[in-house]
């Protein structure tokens, strides 16, 4: 559906991903919790915007604070942000991993509904609370509990460990691991750039043989090996959702915001396993809806932020998305194609391999790291936008391809 | 009897202790996946910890709570596979909260010893004392009519020698783990004269079950670990005293613990190793090999004076460095003892006059953190050695003198039959005391 109402995105904000990776991270010592996150990426947002005055909503996105650190009703904390929320609405949002990408939308339906014309939205995780192996538990509610039992441990590393398999054995093992090593490569040195990113300091030589160390089904899983995973993160994103009114209210000029050209939200069944595991088919009908919507097709976009939990996600995306033929994928990446000076540059700050993956707020993310690189902010990790494509793409993915949300930003 | 039968009730004698709780902490886990075999569903398995303190039984299940849930969150991924057909385990968290409460279980952690008599396997892991040994293992076996078998920890005393004065009819094996055995790779296996075979083989079957390496050893008092170890140490000991005739006997330790660390590229100086074992444990275990050993002394009187004054050395139940022939400051040496001022003197007040003496080091050089874990470790160690070569300094030539020595007992070891070859010295000296090379090696001259 064609938006009846411009809106816009400005003023958006990474804290760290903060986990293994960061030199700042010790298991061991105590770390900034959930509320100090929400608090630094709020207030920073704030600070652009002139303030917690202009602000008509909050938003936040998050998966499992529930779980990770015993605490629910995220929304309430609002007035901790800035006093001046209180009393002001304020809700939180789940939908698994997507999570932020429903904190966008939510924000997006609010000044299309004309119920505000500034929306704070904000996505946020705490997930090193506990180890990775009960980790795996939490992060398993993504998808339907009655299956959990036949899992794996690494319940939803399992999952696309299946994905991975099904296509080692449709289009050949050896050509599908040189395009997920080469995802893993470009994940890594786009993560380099940027300064917020887990991987930041990263300072492997040779990534591709990194990346196509020999998975361990007796340790982890039969397909994937740890460097196929996105990390696990403690972080924050937060960005303002804006009217035209809401953008002169707070006085920034249109040319330092991103419009939304379009968003699609869809859901595929949670309770049923992956039809074409070779396929990730909700990704493709919520990308596909949301070009169409946007009036656009793959052609005009200048870069994609997609939703790569797993190298071989990273893979899946390229095709659903339309830029390779079915089992093209592998192919297209090892070419280069995704590569930050290749054809359509993936996810120019690491995304979940490199930049990290704090479940709820990865959604948001993929805003803040868009509205960058349209509007010329990305610094060290700055890609060229041609003037004849002034599109980006952003695909948040909530467990096994179940919830989606895609959105197209425009270069005002 | 089968295998699976003799480990149904088996006994740890010592288990508090540090060698015992870690062997208990093997074990256990090893009774407890054989437990879960499904064709085991129906049998029991017992494990008795054994040890002479209550308070030491109570600190040892609670340093066994942490250890079997680290190691069941190591091993989810097999652990789901073995839990797969109880419904009710449906999250990892719950499998390993299951695992642990199985494996704790087996566990019966008692003062008595007398619960050993029904055991059809004991591990003894008691003080490093051949008579309090005899006295135990003998008094098992005239109460136990199950004929069981027996594993010794002992480093030292020969197996022959408690085979045949337990009355035992060589139902004993020498099975040497390394401190700590949740750690350490290696066991030492050592046949005694009379051992019987099966025996062996049930050993050698447990421990690759384990994941450990086994090096055969001969019946010789202090196998290949410690012969080496303690001729070692003898060696740094009389070379420090060397030293001590020029400077100062404060000095000579100083300089030799940093040439057998830094020079030689090991984990720890020589004298840093005496405390981490513990002054009076390497004296008494040179005491229980002395006679055993023709045309050498295997004795020090340095190690007697430092016990007379009270500097032991060894560890505090954290694992943390007791002060011995060094001090220790947040785990690092920081001073010597000093025999006549029985005080300790900070390496700062001498430290630069040593350094200097001892010359500079080559440029390749670097430490053994750094090199036991490089995969380029033989490329760089063949370099560092070749520029220490040339070197004429007092240091290069300390370590070369040193290097020699080391060489020199690791051939000796061989020579007497302790160890079945050159390949076995080296992989205890590389396994059970992680040194970067082997100390039969072509790197110095």
């Amino acid at each position: 559906m064609k938006l009846r109402r411009k809106v816009y995105m400005v003023a958006g904000y990474n804290t760290v991903s903060l986990g293994t990776g960061r030199s700042e991270f010790h298991p061991k010592k105590e770390r900034p919790g959930i509320e100090h996150y929400l608090q630094e990426a709020g207030q920073a947002v704030l600070k652009q915007i002139g303030g917690s005055a202009n602000v008509d909503e909050v938003v936040i996105g998050n998966f499992m604070s529930a779980r990770f650190n015993k605490q629910a009703h995220l929304g309430a904390f609002a007035a901790i942000i800035d006093e001046g929320l209180r009393y002001k609405p304020s809700i939180s949002v789940e939908g698994a991993c997507g999570s932020g990408g429903l904190a966008l939308t939510t924000g997006i339906r609010s000044v299309l509904a004309e119920t505000a014309d500034v929306v704070l939205a904000m996505g946020v995780e705490v997930q090193n609370t506990v180890k990775a192996i009960y980790g795996a538990d939490i992060l398993a509610g993504a998808g339907w509990f009655k299956n959990r039992k036949k899992g794996h441990a690494y319940f939803f590393p399992g999952e696309f460990s299946d994905r991975a398999g099904s296509y080692f054995d449709t289009y050949g093992r050896d050509y599908a691991r040189k395009g997920m090593a080469t995802w893993f490569k470009n994940a890594i040195e786009n993560a380099r750039l940027c300064e917020t990113a887990q991987e930041h300091e990263n300072k492997v030589g040779d990534l591709i043989q990194l990346g196509l160390s020999e998975p361990n089904g007796k340790v982890f899983t039969d397909y994937l090996n740890v460097f196929d995973c996105s990390k696990v993160s403690d972080g924050c994103s937060a960005i303002a959702i804006v009217s035209e009114e809401g953008l002169k209210r707070i006085g920034i000029p249109k040319s330092q915001a991103v419009e939304i050209a379009s968003f699609a939200q869809v859901v595929d069944n949670l309770t049923e396993q992956p039809k074409d595991p070779v396929e990730l088919t909700c990704t493709k009908v919520a990308a596909k809806q949301a070009l169409t919507d946007a009036g656009i097709t793959k052609d005009d976009l200048a870069t994609v932020e997609t939703h790569d939990c797993f190298t071989i996600a990273g893979i899946l995306a390229t095709e659903a998305i339309g830029f390779a033929e079915r089992g093209k994928g592998a192919e297209f990446v090892a070419a280069g194609n995704t590569a930050r000076d290749g054809i359509i540059p993936f996810n120019t700050t690491g995304g979940l391999v490199g930049w990290g993956h704090p479940t709820g707020a990865t959604g948001v993310h993929q805003a803040v790291t868009l509205w960058e690189q349209l509007t010329g902010k990305a610094g060290d990790a700055q890609i060229k936008i041609p003037k004849e494509k002034p599109y980006g793409l952003s695909v948040n993915m909530g467990g096994n391809d179940k919830t989606v949300v895609s959105i197209v930003y425009k270069k005002v | 009897m089968e295998n699976t039968e003799r480990l149904q009730n088996v006994s740890v004698l010592g288990a508090a202790g540090k060698m015992g709780s870690g062997i208990l902490l093997l074990t256990a886990l090893e009774l407890a996946d054989l437990s879960l075999k499904p064709e085991n569903k129906d049998k029991t398995f017992i494990l008795n910890a054994i040890d002479v303190s209550d308070a030491g039984l109570s600190g040892l299940m609670k340093y066994l709570q942490g250890q079997f849930i680290k190691a069941a969150e190591k091993k989810t991924v097999q652990l789901r596979g073995m839990y797969e057909n109880r419904d009710e385990l449906i999250e990892n968290y719950d499998i390993i909260n299951q695992y642990v409460f199985d494996v704790m279980n087996i566990i019966r952690p008692t003062t008595k010893m007398e619960v050993a008599y029904n055991s059809t396997l004991v591990f003894e892991a008691i003080i490093e004392n051949p008579d309090v040994k005899v006295k135990l293992l003998s008094q098992i076996d005239q109460n136990n009519h199950h004929k069981p078998w027996y594993f010794t920890n002992t480093s030292s005393i020969p197996i022959t020698q408690l085979d045949s004065a337990a009355n035992l009819g060589g139902r004993i094996l020498g099975v040497h783990f390394y401190n700590p055995p949740a750690v350490q790779k290696l066991v030492e296996v050592i046949k005694g004269k009379e051992t019987r075979e099966d025996l062996n083989e049930f050993a050698l079957g447990l421990i690759k079950s384990m994941r450990k390496k086994a090096v055969p050893s001969n019946d010789f008092a202090g196998f290949i670990g410690n012969g080496h170890f303690m001729r070692d140490a003898l060696h740094g000991i009389n070379e420090a005293k060397k030293l001590a005739k020029e400077s100062s006997w404060v000095e000579g330790v100083y300089t030799i613990n940093k040439v057998t660390q830094d020079y030689l590229v090991r984990p720890m100086g020589i004298f840093q190793l005496i405390d981490y074992v513990g002054v009076e444990v390497c004296s008494y275990i040179m005491s229980v090999m002395n006679p055993h050993v023709k045309d050498e002394d295997l004795h020090s009187d340095v190690l007697d004076q430092l016990i007379v004054q009270g500097v032991l050395g060894g560890q505090y139940s954290s694992g943390a460095q007791k002060d011995g022939i060094l001090k220790y400051e947040k785990g690092r040496p920081v001073a010597v003892w000093d025999l006549d001022r029985k005080d300790y003197i900070y390496f700062t007040d001498f430290q630069d006059a040593c350094d200097a003496k001892l010359g500079k080091m080559p440029s390749t050089f670097m430490p053994w953190k750094a090199v036991n874990f490089n995969r380029s470790k033989a490329a760089i160690l063949e370099t560092y050695f070749n520029d220490l070569n040339g070197m004429n300094s007092l240091g290069a030539n300390i370590a070369k003198t040193y290097n020699s020595r080391s060489n020199e007992i690791g051939k000796k070891l061989v020579a007497d039959s302790v160890a079945h070859s050159e390949a076995d010295v080296n992989t205890v000296m590389l396994t059970g005391f992680f040194h970067a090379y082997g100390p039969i090696n072509e790197y110095l001259k």
